[in-house]
């Protein structure tokens, strides 16, 4: 196992490696700060030209890819160079973006695998019961919703029910605005409410769709499992129903559903995005749609290098988790 | 063999109707077509399907007010004259809307014939040709699905131009790495049957053997594939022209309909229902068509019998 994982990561770094090439290329032929300031009225060539040569915009671009390079893999994450904001280093900001988007997504991720998981199962159990038909039916109708819509739906939803409990005489409980920079104060219970009302919905509106798939995946693993002849077997020896359906055919129905949770990352990413901007949060989202709309090179690097290590991670996650589950397949 | 043996009495061949010609050879195509009939969610998508698109390409023939006509005062509520009201800037809603469903209905066909011929092609060589090729390929499509596809069309439409087609033209360019992959894995399968042996020993060139044998034996999961890519693309398109870099304004589509109007969902709810309804619908009927394709293709696993 540990000499597979060593090897994945040993094949990742060049896929990675020449990623780079291609982004950094994409990213610079895309246009930078300086060429967006030629456009504007009242500035002349040779100031355009000053600022290039500032950035270092006017060397060859296999030269700025190599210096960018041999400073990433040092640490040195280079500095946004974005018009008009205070320049920050890439680094800190990616992290910090980094930071907030995880903790909305797997806290969302967790709650989704739970309860698509035991949704699937049960659905599954009583094939064709009511409660397998609306399982089936709302899962196709998150499947077919885009992210934005349920978080607009739930933003709306969580202003009214502020509403409520204001002309109750209550505090505001549901943040549907960008949440407070720094920790929640006050003492313990305050905590808890600040920390829920501030999670709640986004969470919740990135949890109902990935919910949808790993409900629907698991349901059908699960029913394959069910009518496999092993179970057949189980449950001919007179084993209770219970332990067939706990102990037998559900420990192998959460094999697939290993690797849908790789698959689901990059489509977690993309709702984590628009979520955020709904939400008003400052994470990964943000710092995207920011980057691209200033053309910031270094930032975008940043972005795409730690999404892209992330996706890596998250399939050899996937295919080493498939290797415990099942003992079947032999990581070599 | 002794010759004095008598011959085994062969039936005579006879002539004329037999109880063979009764029943006609079926074409596959018109056994899926009867197959995916008889899917009444599948049947029913498709209706809807076809009413979407109808709406956005005849829409105009019918509601004929101009879209970028903003004569009208802002924000007016739903009336004869503006069915759906107007937009902050004093558009006819039910004209967006229609140009909107058209625009993201183009965009999610382009994308999905695109990504699909892109990927086919690909993975039938990859697969076919084996070797280098394959190793090339493979690790190439493994590059593409490590960067992000939303990022990567944020990138390039902001540095192209946020017209309909050019958003097409990027999802579809970094969107066919899973059509790829699964045609890949068929293809090894399939090149190993005997019926392509007898092609390249025929003397079948590449092209051939990939466009004449490997294509039409694949083409259940090619076209469900292209059907559920139609589902996907709506949901991409939607999402990138929300957060403002897709779609661009004066052009408009369903996801940036809602952009501009999410904010009046409770002030004015027509705005953001309208457009989401289209989508949903949209993308519901698509997946609908997809799982009855699916099971019409491959009647093994269907729940219908055909």
């Amino acid at each position: 196992m540990l000499r597979y994982t060593v090897r994945r990561l040993l094949i990742s770094a060049p896929i990675l490696l020449v990623g780079s090439l291609l982004a950094f290329f994409m990213v610079a032929a895309a246009g930078n700060p300086a060429a967006e300031m030629r456009g504007r009225p009242g500035v002349t060539e040779t100031q355009v030209k000053a600022l290039e040569s500032s950035m270092g915009l006017d060397q060859p671009i296999i030269v700025r890819y190599w210096n960018w390079l041999i400073d990433f893999l040092g640490g040195d994450w280079g500095q946004s160079i974005a018009l008009g904001q205070a320049k920050v280093d890439v680094f800190d900001s990616t992290m910090r973006a980094l930071w907030i988007t995880a903790r909305l997504v797997v806290g969302a991720e967790v709650l989704a695998i739970v309860l698509g998981v035991a949704v699937g199962v049960l659905a599954a159990v009583k094939q064709y019961s009511i409660f397998d038909h609306l399982a089936t039916s709302s899962a196709f109708l998150m499947f077919s919703m885009p992210v934005f819509c349920v978080a607009v739906i739930l933003k709306s939803y969580g202003i009214q029910f502020n509403n409520v409990l204001e002309s109750l005489g209550m505090d505001r409980w549901l943040s549907t605005v960008s949440p407070a920079t720094g920790g929640f104060q006050g003492d313990f219970g305050e905590q808890v409410f600040k920390y829920t009302g501030t999670y709640l919905l986004p969470t919740l509106t990135l949890a109902l769709v990935s919910f949808a798939a790993y409900s629907r995946f698991q349901r059908a693993s699960m029913l394959e499992t069910l009518h496999s002849d092993y179970v057949r077997t189980a449950r001919a020896k007179g084993i209770s129903q219970r332990r067939v359906i706990f102990r037998h055919a559900f420990r192998n129905a959460m094999i697939p559903v290993a690797t849908l949770f790789s698959l689901n990352s990059a489509s977690l990413l993309s709702g984590a995005i628009v979520t955020e901007f709904v939400f008003g949060w400052r994470g990964m989202g943000h710092l995207l749609v920011q980057s691209v709309r200033s053309f910031d090179p270094y930032m975008l690097m940043g972005w795409l290098m730690v999404t892209a290590t992330l996706v890596v991670l998250f399939n050899l996650a996937a295919d080493v988790l498939y290797g415990i589950l099942d003992p079947r397949i032999r990581l070599a | 063999m002794p010759s004095d043996l008598p011959l085994p009495v062969l039936p005579a061949l006879t002539h004329g109707p037999s109880e063979f010609d009764a029943t006609k050879a079926r074409k596959q195509s018109t056994m899926v077509l009867r197959r995916f009939f008889r899917h009444r969610l599948a049947v029913a998508g498709l209706a809807v399907f076809v009413l979407i698109v109808a709406f956005g390409f005849l829409g105009p023939l019918l509601w004929t007010v101009a879209v970028d006509d903003t004569s009208s005062r802002a924000y007016v509520p739903p009336s004869p004259a503006h069915p759906l009201g107007t937009s902050q800037t004093g558009n006819d809603m039910l004209a967006q809307l229609i140009r909107g469903t058209r625009l993201s209905v183009q965009i999610a066909l382009v994308v999905a014939v695109g990504s699909t011929v892109v990927g086919v092609v690909l993975g039938a060589l990859a697969g076919y040709l084996r070797g280098f090729v394959d190793g090339v390929i493979s690790r190439f499509t493994d590059l593409m699905l490590i960067i992000p596809q939303i990022a990567v069309a944020a990138i390039l439409v902001r540095a192209l131009d946020g017209s309909w087609y050019m958003v097409a033209f990027i999802l579809a360019a970094f969107g066919w790495m899973q059509v790829a992959r699964i045609t890949r894995g068929e293809t090894l399968a399939l090149a190993q049957r005997d019926f392509i042996e007898a092609a390249r020993a025929a003397g079948a060139g590449t092209r051939w053997i990939i466009f004449r044998h490997l294509v039409p034996n694949m083409i259940g999961s090619i076209t469900v594939n292209a059907t559920l890519a139609v589902a996907t693309a709506v949901l991409s398109e939607t999402a990138l022209s929300f957060i403002g870099l897709g779609v661009q304004s004066p052009d408009t589509s369903l996801g940036l309909i809602i952009s501009e109007n999410y904010s009046q969902i409770t002030l004015r709810p027509w705005l953001f229902w309208g457009p989401f309804v289209v989508i949903v619908l949209l993308s519901l009927a698509v997946n609908f068509i997809g799982d009855g394709l699916r099971d019409a293709f491959d009647p093994r696993q269907t729940k219908v019998r055909a």
